[in-house]
């Protein structure tokens, strides 16, 4: 069954085809091992947290109950942490609080014990002596800067501010407000944000030990490179002394992209105390409380336009609540304000973006980044100018797409692989949008006189996402893969781009298997492990298939070249070839870094050039019901049509945009972190409330193959965070079509939407920083 | 306290505290780490066993309570070599990706197929409201239980004509195609 066994090596073919996922069986058995399922290490303990209850505050003390029996119990405290930083992009968040308190569930005291029982009593004799301060939690008294509550690190943010970091983006015309009153229609509008927490299925969890090569870590993560580079820092040590692997990981989202270097660190302290391993998972409460959310955001748009709705100006100012530390809260803004211009043809920009810290727990990295939040701005922002101009939405945005040739705000020109004009286009067919909107509002007329009290909308969103990091991220990273040959003509990818349910291990598998003709079944795929395989940069950004994928194509190149020359030299199978080869060299190994395409141009001084080697393009149509009395939203169906370059596994591709929009819907409708005082009321998966399979909505998932030359497999692009974008703008349009409510502020809770159909929550009363 | 059961068609008999979480007898005292835990509170799923065929959350069940009862957890559904209907369409149709709640969604469809052979979608999705999935979008486990429905009935059907499935069994593996 197996191609070295074949006089040539099975032409394998399988790009384009949804073969099996690799560790699907696995998966199905049950016999997959995620973190917590980890067999024990001999004298492991287990390791929890206690953290701070107020938001702010100055550390008085901390006691340990004199009652309680500590002679079991390891206790770390700041001081025993040997430099107290999360290493990231500022440093300025401490690994445990020592002296003050920036944000609720702060961590202070870590505690192990063998007894899970008694760690959680011993949580409850740790008593914590705090000084309350007065807080800041919202990004308006952030930016109004009386109460400064985050200091800048050396070179960082501006002093004596809570600004942790502004960019400005301008193109055309210097005096945008010039334009503006040369324009013949102008039109303002503020859209707002609020947090979304991952919510990944698995919680969060690590398993560490220490022996005589150093510090070991097993866990659930994006990024096994972070999480090596956060433990060198803390513990001081040298790179080769800390050994990370990732274990099997249910979901991350990009929750777990920064977050586990906390945790990480916490278990490796614990362990190195005690000189026993020391597994910490988190229970759902605590992941949701101390974990790292969405970045909320408020976006301030006015534009011009002509008499016909040619778009000429926009004006915009992005500000994002970063919480109370940098995280990576710079990358998220930059993103942010990367797609805020939309799919848009803009001749004329001034856009301003801003984070602020709060006294917030902080926020990082989520699927889409900061795009969703601005291309929902930018998507309200259009449907409520057609509704001012009193034209279809889509009218509008087919007017003003970007096609080839086309520059964005930033000045890039767009070479090739622009798919908006067709994704819209097949979005309204696929739809039959103008008709079913026609049909809709005849429905609705019958149902008002008939006295029913349920209203049917269809509303669209048209939208990008850059793939691959941001600007001259891909070139400063340089990212690496390697493949070796292994005995029988097999082949083995070594990558850091971790597999966390979106198919990365068959994906790669797929790719190596065309560009060297070796069967998929005979390619396998390393832990990603930081002493086995080379740094391929993290597992973000819609990078992985395209970025990493294409380095993966690279290596399995060059080693099907030189075994098939060796064949054409020497004769034989091609496994017998490779068989020969491994004896000549004794290993054959092809290891490639990424290079970006040679277009590709980033200026970070004047932020302009190239943002993104390219762009993936989506349109989604949203059908829903909403209950005029309950104000309940109900999506029906979600027409999905999005442009992936080149479909590697079309199916995995489907189950990205699919599930993608689902939680994006969930950000729309149901999911709403509550907050009070800094705390969050709903830290439960009974109260915070994703979709179920009853809430989704049918999809009718359309891929559209518009290659990227320079993608792998023929052109595949990055799609992961893509669906994340445009779902909520698209039921907010279809709820407006629905009930003539334009909400401007997430989520449409029915409370919201009730609020909003008394005019209580007018799109432009809540935050005015410029006022 | 002893307690017997039958758990995935063998008689098991341990001696544990009643009111533990059968959860975490399942995990810690078996080692079956099939069966995940996600929230702890009955609302995830993803712990979701059969007891006496009907689905529950092992997060919300007291080992107790399972005394004289049959269990059957994912690892009672197949075998590497002979992957349920079920898995096998997870693996081949996209109902997986973190895997996550895999488990607990295909012990939970398990439940609806052993008692409605041809589901509409909407008793899928109703069958499967109490198992959370962050990744899918559920449409791909929608089709993935649709998928195992006709496979079902196709072995079901080659066991009445041929009496035994084991060679339809045979020729599709779970392994990559």
């Amino acid at each position: 069954m197996t191609a070295p066994n074949e006089k040539e090596p099975k032409s394998a073919g399988v790009v384009g085809k949804s073969i099996s996922r690799s560790d699907g069986v696995a998966k199905v058995l049950g016999t997959a091992r995620y973190v917590d399922d980890l067999p024990a290490l001999p004298g492991e303990i287990h390791g929890a947290t206690v953290r701070s209850p107020v938001p702010r505050g100055r550390i008085r003390s901390v006691r340990f109950d004199p009652s309680f029996d500590w002679s079991d119990v390891i206790v770390v405290q700041a001081s025993d942490v040997p430099v107290n930083v999360v290493a990231l992009i500022a440093d300025d968040q401490p690994v445990l609080a020592a002296k003050q308190v920036n944000h609720a569930y702060e961590p202070i005291v870590l505690l192990a014990c063998a007894d899970r029982r008694k760690l959680t009593l011993a949580k409850l004799a740790v008593h914590l002596d705090i000084e309350p301060l007065v807080p800041v939690l919202d990004v308006a008294t952030a930016l109004e800067g009386s109460n400064v509550v985050w200091t800048a690190p050396a070179g960082f943010g501006e002093p004596n501010t809570n600004v942790v970091k502004r960019y400005v983006l301008t193109k055309g015309e210097v005096d945008v407000d010039a334009e503006l009153a040369r324009c013949a229609h102008v039109l303002s509008g503020a859209y707002s944000t609020h947090h979304q927490e991952q919510l990944y299925i698995e919680p969060q969890g690590v398993l560490s030990w220490w022996d005589d090569d150093g510090v070991h870590l097993v866990g659930s993560m994006q990024c096994p490179f972070y999480v090596h580079k956060a433990l060198v820092k803390a513990f001081a040590l040298e790179p080769h002394q800390v050994d990370v692997a990732q274990a099997v990981t249910g979901g991350g989202f990009g929750g777990k992209e920064e977050y586990p270097s906390i945790l990480a660190i916490h278990a490796a302290l614990l362990s190195r105390k005690s000189g026993r391993p020391v597994r910490m998972i988190y229970d759902r409460t605590e992941d949701i409380e101390a974990t790292t959310k969405r970045h909320p955001c408020l976006c301030e748009i006015t534009t011009g336009c002509d008499a016909d709705g040619t778009l000429r100006v926009l004006k915009m100012r992005v500000v994002m609540d970063a919480g109370a530390y940098v995280t990576l809260t710079p990358v998220v803004l930059s993103r942010g304000l990367l797609h805020a211009a939309g799919t848009y043809r803009w001749p004329n920009v001034f856009m301003e973006a801003i984070a602020v810290a709060t006294n917030t727990p902080p926020n990082g990295a989520f699927r889409g980044f900061g795009a969703p939040q601005t291309i929902w701005a930018i998507e309200r922002h259009m449907d409520a100018l057609a509704a001012y101009l009193g034209t279809d939405p889509m009218v509008l945005k087919r007017k003003n797409v970007l096609v080839e040739g086309d520059t964005t705000a930033t000045g890039q020109l767009l070479r090739t692989s622009v798919s908006s004009l067709e994704c819209l286009d097949k979005g309204s067919s696929a739809s039959r949008y103008v008709e079913r909107r026609a049909e809709i509002e005849k429905e609705n007329r019958r149902r008002a006189q008939r006295g029913e009290r349920k209203r049917l909308g269809i509303g669209a969103s048209i939208f990008m996402h850059g793939a691959g990091f941001t600007g001259s991220g891909e070139r400063v990273l340089q990212g690496k893969a390697a493949v070796d040959l292994l005995p029988g003509g097999r082949l083995r990818i070594r990558t850091a781009s971790t597999d966390i349910g979106q198919g990365t291990e068959t994906v790669f598998r797929q790719i190596a298997s065309d560009a060297c003709g070796v069967a998929v079944e005979d390619i396998d795929f390393a832990v990603p492990s930081t002493k086995v395989v080379p740094n391929s940069g993290p597992t973000v950004a819609s990078r992985t298939v395209m970025v990493v994928g294409s380095v993966v194509e690279a290596c399995a190149r060059e080693i099907g070249d030189r075994v098939k020359t060796e064949q054409v030299e020497q004769g034989g199978t091609f496994a017998e070839a490779a068989d020969r080869l491994l004896v000549k060299e004794g290993s054959v190994t092809a290891l490639h870094q990424y290079e970006p395409p040679p277009f590709v141009h980033w200026d970070d001084e004047a932020y302009k050039g190239d943002a993104y080697p390219c762009f993936a393009w989506m349109c989604d149509v949203a059908e829903v019901e909403v209950d005029l009395d309950t104000f309940e939203t109900d999506v029906k169906k979600l027409y999905l049509i999005g442009d992936v370059g080149k479909a590697i596994h079309p199916t995995m591709c489907k189950g990205q945009l699919e599930g993608g929009s689902l939680q994006a819907m969930g950000w729309a409708l149901f999911e709403e972190v509550v907050w009070k005082d800094g705390l969050i009321q709903n830290p439960r998966m009974t109260n915070y409330i994703i979709p179920t399979a009853l809430d989704a909505p049918v999809f009718d998932t359309t891929l559209v193959e518009c290659p990227f030359p320079y993608g792998p497999g023929g052109g595949a692009k990055g799609i992961g965070e893509l669906p994340m974008d445009g779902g909520a703008p698209a039921i907010a349009a279809a709820v407006e079509h629905a009930t003539g409510i334009a909400v401007h502020h997430l989520p449409l809770t029915p409370e919201r939407l009730f609020e909003a159909s008394l005019g209580r929550l007018s799109p432009t009363s809540t935050f005015h920083p410029a006022a | 306290m002893l307690i017997r059961f039958r758990l995935n068609g063998e008689t098991r008999e341990i001696d544990v505290a009643p009111m533990r979480r059968l959860l975490d007898v399942l995990r810690l005292d078996l080692r079956l780490t099939g069966t995940k835990e996600g929230c702890g509170e009955g609302e995830c799923g993803s712990c979701t066993v059969l007891l006496d065929g009907d689905a529950v959350n092992a997060c919300m069940v007291v080992i107790g309570q399972c005394d004289g009862r049959e269990i059957t957890s994912v690892e009672g559904l197949g075998s590497e070599k002979h992957l349920a209907p079920i898995q096998r369409a997870f693996v081949t149709d996209g109902g997986a990706q973190c895997g996550i709640c895999t488990p607990g969604v295909l012990v939970a469809a398990e439940s609806l197929l052993r008692r409605n052979a041809a589901p509409s979608d909407e008793q899928i999705r109703e069958a499967l409201a109490g198992n959370l999935c962050r990744c899918t979008g559920y449409e791909r486990i929608v089709e993935s239980v649709r998928v195992a429905a006709v496979e079902r009935a196709t072995l079901a059907r080659s066991k009445t004509s041929n009496g035994s499935p084991a060679s339809q069994r045979g020729t599709k593996s779970g392994a990559p195609q």
